[in-house]
Order: structure tokens, then C-alpha cells, then sequence
């Protein structure tokens, strides 16, 4: 029993990192019905913005108080990765949004192949995996047999209130709203005085991050390379497309469901399956279920 | 203003999709206050030239004005910020989102705020219907509500001018009978009204004046009771 808490611990663990990158495949893909295939590489430079920004501000000041270092983290990590983001669609995407799709889907892979090989080559990074310093105390709690850690804690809440707010951005906002406008029909949003680019810029930076969030939490507790991008990227896009790419909400549920594919999996079968079942779970719900789980099907306006 | 005082100009206007040339120099005015209808068949070119005055589409060559400002080169949702409305073919409602997200979407350019609440109030007053289903999706609203969520939207940009493309298409007579009352009544609360209609009689009686469009130039304007008893007009698009 203790061992199933547990295991659903690590899976709530796992799969919020998921669900938070998942939300940037999701809304970007919602607005611009593109496939930003860069989106895992710069959830892994994230992590890095998390390094060097906690590095320097524990080197500089060490004595501050652990809530002030993460929140500096966050917020930096947030921020750069934002900006990254939109830097990339201006440069690499807007130029080609009357191409055919197939342009932007391999111009966002050759983008997220930049990042990685950019970071291999970049001295500060390099190839070598690295840990970011402890940026609040590692305590473990026995809980009756369950063992949870203060990081543990950390990444769900802190995840939990994210995903919260998102959701109430695109719900309650104007500019949420708008989001929601344009992925319906971006031709009529201008005539409502809606700045579609600049929507769609602050689409890009909002989804980014977000995966910042997860770039953040992912490094605090677990070792961070220029190629982590691709598989959790993979994971993440999984993720929004089992929960109906798309979907906000379904982007989350998707995450936690691939984060308990990736717990569970070791438990009835050998570890190294992990990626098979991820994706044999993607085709079977592609083929019975092709809009996902909160997906709608696709309605042809007229 | 123009020169002549037009609130709307548009002087020689060349708009292509590509190879095919859709208007071959168009020139129209619309002046404060009036009901002016553009008329024409199917394909003529009616709603390609309020989408040239919107900015969706890209303008070859000619000149259009509006108040004193050049819309050439200003992106669309700038003119919207301007003061042009555009109730778009199709009615371009955001199924997804409810009717009062789709009037709040359409404020999205305003810097007056305050007047915003009395704005939501004349429009639940004029159409009384989209108070009820305020909280209701855009797309369970029945045809003829959906062209009256299309124009409140409109009149929630609090534009001077409005363009409307074709708010008759799909909706039964006594539908289209309420719509153009509707025109009426907002034109005699002082917005200005460029509409665009294949529905030719019920737009000569709305109107004050009308051009008629044929495959891209204009080949007839003038008032509108003398275009409704001009025998190749009868002929041509009164059934007649």
C-alpha cells in the first residue's frame, strides 16, 4: 500500500513537470495550429537560465533567505526563457506563417537542434550533465512508510498554482480571451481591434514560461544536459496530444497521465519499456481517439 | 476630412488576389451620417473592397481615406481603433467563446472605459435577446442571433463608420426585415453605414445612396429611389 502512495507521489512529481511544458505545445498549437518542435530545447535552456541565475545569486549572497533564491530563480528563468521564445518566433516562425505547415514544423526542429548544439558548444554549458545548487533545504518526512521531500512538496504546489493561473489567464483575461478568439478564427479577431501578432507573441512568452516553471523545478531535482529537451520534450508533446493538443486543461491531464506511464511502467514491466508504452499509448488513442481526451473533433465551418 | 468632406473616400482603388484582379479602380465616398449600399452579384467584388478598407487585404493601388487619415499600410486591428466596424461576411462569430466574451473582445482598442457599461446597455437594449443568452457559447445562438451578436460587436468598437457585409445571407424575410430596422436605428443614432448587400431591394430602401459593383468596377451610382426605378437595375437584381 505505502509503496502505491508512494509511486503516485512520484508520478504527481513527474507528471507536473509534463503538464507544464505541455501547456506551451498546447497553446501555441491552439493559436497558430503549428507544432513548435523547439519547445522541449527551450525548456531545457530554462533550466540553465535556473543555473546560472541561482548560481550567481548564491555566490554573490549566501546568507539569503531559500524563498527569496527560488523566487529570484523563477522569475529570472521565467523571464529570459519568454524572451528566447518570442525572439524565435519573430526570427524563425513569423516569416513563415502563409508557408505550408511542413515549413515551420522543420524550421522549429532545426531551431530546437540550434539550442541543444549551441549549449554542447557553449564553454559555460558544455556537454557535461550538472546540478543546480540546492536552492531550498532537501528534508525528507516519513509520512506513515510514504516518504515525501520538501522538493517533492515544492514541485507539485508550485505547479498546481501555476496550471491555476494559466487557467484563469485564458478564462478570465482579455487577453486569454483573445487567445481563445484567434485559435477559433484568426481572420475575424483583427476586426474586433485585436492585435493578432502580439497575441500570438504573448502566447509564445506565456507558454515559455511556463516550461520555465518546469525548467526551474525539473533542475531542482534532477541532473540538467543540453539534450534533456528532447526526450522530456517528446514526453511533454505526448502529453498535450493524449490530452487533446489544444486543450488547456487537457494538456494537464495528459501530463500527470504520462507522468504516472513513466512511474508505473518500471513496476510491472522492465524500466528500459518506458518509451514503448508512452508511444503505444499516443497510437492507440490516435487511432480511437484522434482528438485526444478533451479534444473536440474537428467541426467544419461553413 | 477630405477635401470634399467625405467621411469615407476611396479613389481608384487596385486590389489582385495574385494573378486575378479582384477590383479594377474603385472609387466611392461615404459621407457622415449617410446609408450608402453597394450592390452587386456574387462575385463581383463587394466584399473584397470592405476587406481592402479594413486592411485584411493588401491594395494594389488607389487611395483610401478615412476623416483625414491614410488607412493604406495601417494593420487592421488600427483601424478598427479608428473608428471603422466591420460586421464581416458570415457573421465571423467566436463559436467558442459566449456572447459576452464576443462583445467584450470586440473593446479591446477602447480608452474609454467608462462609457463602456452604457455601451453594454444599449446594445442589450437594442437587442434585447443577447441580454438573455449573454452567458451562452456563440455557437448555440440560432442564425439570425448570431447577425445580431455580429453587429453589437461592432457597435461595441464604437466605430463612426460601420461596414457591413451581407447581413441579410441565411436569415428568413421577417429576420432581415428586424436586421435592416435595426441599421436604421443605429444609423439615426449617428453611425455612418457602408453596407454591402445581394439582397438589392431591402438595401435601395434602407439606403440613402448605392453604387452597384459588376466583376470589379463600378458601373452605376446615385441615389437610391432613382437606382431602385432604373429599368437595367430592375432588370438585373430586383427581379424585374
Amino acid at each position: 500500500m505505502e509503496f502505491y502512495v508512494q509511486q503516485i507521489l512520484n508520478a504527481l512529481q513527474v507528471g507536473s513537470v509534463y503538464a507544464l511544458i505541455a501547456l506551451g505545445y498546447t497553446m501555441v498549437y491552439g493559436i497558430l495550429t503549428m507544432i513548435n518542435f523547439a519547445h522541449g530545447d527551450i525548456f531545457m535552456v530554462s533550466t540553465y537560465l535556473a543555473f546560472f541565475t541561482s548560481t550567481l545569486i548564491l555566490g554573490l549572497a549566501s546568507g539569503l533567505n531559500p524563498i527569496v533564491v527560488f523566487i529570484a530563480t523563477l522569475l529570472t528563468a521565467m523571464f529570459g526563457t519568454a524572451l528566447l521564445a518570442v525572439v524565435i518566433e519573430r526570427l524563425a516562425y513569423k516569416p513563415l506563417r502563409t508557408a505550408p505547415r511542413i515549413s515551420a514544423v522543420i524550421t522549429a526542429l532545426g531551431v530546437g537542434l540550434f539550442l541543444e548544439n549551441f549549449m554542447v558548444a557553449f564553454k559555460p554549458v558544455g556537454p557535461a550533465p550538472r546540478f543546480l545548487p540546492h536552492l531550498i533545504p532537501a528534508v525528507n518526512f516519513n509520512i506513515g512508510g510514504v516518504t515525501v521531500s520538501t522538493i517533492q512538496i515544492v514541485i507539485i504546489v508550485v505547479s498546481a498554482l501555476v496550471m491555476l493561473l494559466l487557467d484563469t489567464i485564458v478564462r478570465r483575461t482579455m487577453v486569454g480571451t483573445a487567445m481563445r478568439a484567434i485559435s477559433w478564427d484568426k481572420f475575424t479577431a483583427p476586426l474586433m481591434g485585436v492585435p493578432v501578432d502580439r497575441v500570438i507573441s504573448m502566447t509564445f512568452a506565456l507558454g515559455a514560461s511556463i516550461a520555465a516553471v518546469g525548467g526551474t523545478l525539473y533542475g531542482m531535482a534532477y541532473t540538467i544536459d543540453p539534450y534533456m529537451g528532447i526526450r522530456i520534450g517528446w514526453w511533454a508533446f505526448i502529453s498535450a496530444v493524449v490530452g487533446g493538443i489544444g486543450n488547456i486543461r487537457g494538456a494537464m491531464i495528459g501530463g500527470f497521465i504520462l507522468g504516472f506511464v513513466e512511474i508505473f511502467t518500471p513496476v510491472f514491466l522492465p524500466s528500459t519499456y518506458r518509451d514503448f508504452v508512452a508511444f503505444s499509448l499516443l497510437l492507440v488513442l490516435l487511432i480511437f481517439r484522434p482528438t485526444g481526451i478533451l479534444g473536440r473533433p474537428m467541426v467544419q465551418k461553413v | 476630412m477630405t477635401s470634399n468632406g467625405a467621411l469615407l473616400s476611396v479613389e481608384d482603388l487596385h486590389v489582385a488576389y495574385g494573378s486575378i484582379r479582384a477590383l479594377h479602380g474603385i472609387s466611392l465616398e461615404v459621407h457622415e451620417g449617410e446609408i450608402v449600399t453597394l450592390i452587386g452579384a456574387n462575385g463581383a467584388g463587394k466584399s473584397t473592397l470592405l476587406r481592402a478598407i479594413s486592411g485584411l487585404v493588401p491594395i494594389q493601388s488607389g487611395k483610401i481615406r478615412f476623416g483625414s487619415a491614410d488607412l493604406r499600410a495601417v494593420s487592421a486591428h488600427r483601424i478598427v481603433e479608428m473608428g471603422v466596424a466591420h460586421v464581416p461576411e458570415g457573421r465571423g462569430i467566436f463559436a467558442n467563446l459566449t456572447v459576452m466574451e464576443n462583445l467584450k473582445l470586440a473593446t479591446w482598442s477602447r480608452k474609454d472605459r467608462k462609457a463602456l457599461r452604457q455601451d453594454y446597455q444599449r446594445v442589450f437594449d437594442v437587442f434585447p435577446r443577447l441580454a438573455e443568452r449573454q452567458n451562452q457559447s456563440g455557437g448555440t445562438l440560432s442564425g439570425g442571433e448570431q447577425q445580431m451578436l455580429a453587429v453589437a460587436r461592432a457597435l461595441m468598437t464604437s466605430g463612426r463608420l460601420m461596414l457591413l457585409d451581407e447581413p441579410s445571407m441565411g436569415l428568413s424575410p421577417v429576420l432581415v426585415r428586424d436586421i435592416f430596422q435595426t441599421l436604421r436605428a443605429i444609423n439615426a443614432a449617428g453611425t455612418t453605414i457602408l453596407l454591402v448587400e445581394q439582397n438589392a431591394r431591402q438595401a435601395l430602401k434602407l439606403a440613402h445612396r448605392g453604387y452597384v459593383l459588376e466583376t470589379g468596377s463600378i458601373t452605376l451610382s446615385g441615389n437610391a429611389a432613382e437606382l431602385m426605378v432604373n429599368p437595367s437595375i430592375k432588370k438585373a437584381y430586383l427581379g424585374g
